[in-house]
């Protein structure tokens, strides 16, 4: 989503990223971003939790109000109410997508060899 | 406290994730806000793969599992006046019961109604846009940079907004 943030900036708008990624926000260059330590899937709140999703939407809106330069990024304070454990679990697919079924034991074998370059 | 991006991660992905080289493009792009925000036109655009049912096709999760290097890079239509009974998602990397549930987590369209109503911001567009995220492994974003990206932008401009929230899922 980063590079549609940037495709419709390019094309004239002026974009607000909200997002629980702030790495590929840095990563590939973002206009203005806003990033939330949410689960995936729930990028402004919880399912029928108004206050909660109109607080982070009024802090987006604050960021591209203020913004001053390409690539503002700025963390909201909003924490998840659910553990963390319980939260990891509950945004996931019920099965794990085509992708990862097929590449999990390349990823496997990919990070042990890192690891094994770093030691 | 600065946002930790991998804190819901499974620890493979979040492994792999950061094994990732990506090239940071200069210079980002940059449109300044015309005017204040209380005179600005909204449009939302959500990667959760929403969709309009009985309207609009599900994104093509089918060719997806047969070709699991493969996402769908179209997107889909949503009025902002639809009712939640109406939005359906085909997403095969997240678990879509939230949204299913209160379409306002992804695409905030009734959020965005009473900030227009309170005068917070100008506006809403008629029509919101859902692309599904997943775009391929290694990703080929090529036809959202080349194609399906700059559709919506003219979509949303001839509309008359200004201004876009993105929400990727």
């Amino acid at each position: 989503m980063p590079v549609l943030a940037r495709t419709l900036e390019a094309a004239g708008l002026s974009t607000i990223l909200v997002t629980m990624m702030p790495f590929w926000a840095e990563k590939i260059g973002v206009p203005r971003t806003l990033a939330v330590e949410f689960p995936f899937g729930h990028t402004l709140g919880q399912p029928h939790d108004a206050a909660q999703q109109t607080r982070v939407i009024r802090q987006a809106l604050a960021v591209l109000e203020t913004a001053e330069a390409p690539g503002t990024i700025v963390h909201s304070p909003e924490t998840w109410p659910v553990p963390r454990r319980e939260a990891s679990k509950d945004w996931q697919p019920e099965e794990p997508s085509p992708i990862i079924q097929m590449m999990a034991p390349r990823f496997r074998e990919l990070v042990r060899q890192r690891r094994q370059r770093k030691a | 406290m600065p946002v930790d991006s991998f804190k819901y991660l499974p620890r493979l992905i979040a492994a792999f994730y950061q094994m990732t080289e990506r090239q940071l493009e200069l210079p980002i792009p940059w449109t300044p806000l015309p005017r204040p925000l209380s005179g600005c036109k909204f449009g939302l655009i959500t990667s959760g793969g929403l969709y309009h049912r009985t309207v609009e096709p599900p994104f093509d999760v089918a060719r997806e599992r047969q070709e699991p290097t493969w996402g769908d890079p179209t997107y889909r239509t949503l009025p902002t006046d639809v009712r939640q009974a109406e939005v359906g998602a085909s997403h095969l990397h997240i678990n879509t019961r939230g949204v299913l549930a209160d379409i306002n987590i992804l695409l905030p369209i009734h959020r965005f109604q009473e900030l227009a109503a309170e005068g917070r911001i100008g506006g809403l567009a008629k029509q919101a846009y859902s692309f599904m995220g997943y775009q391929g492994f290694p990703p080929d974003t090529t036809a959202w940079r080349g194609t399906y990206g700059p559709q919506v932008a003219e979509k949303l401009k001839a509309e008359g907004a200004d201004c876009v929230l993105l929400t990727p899922a």
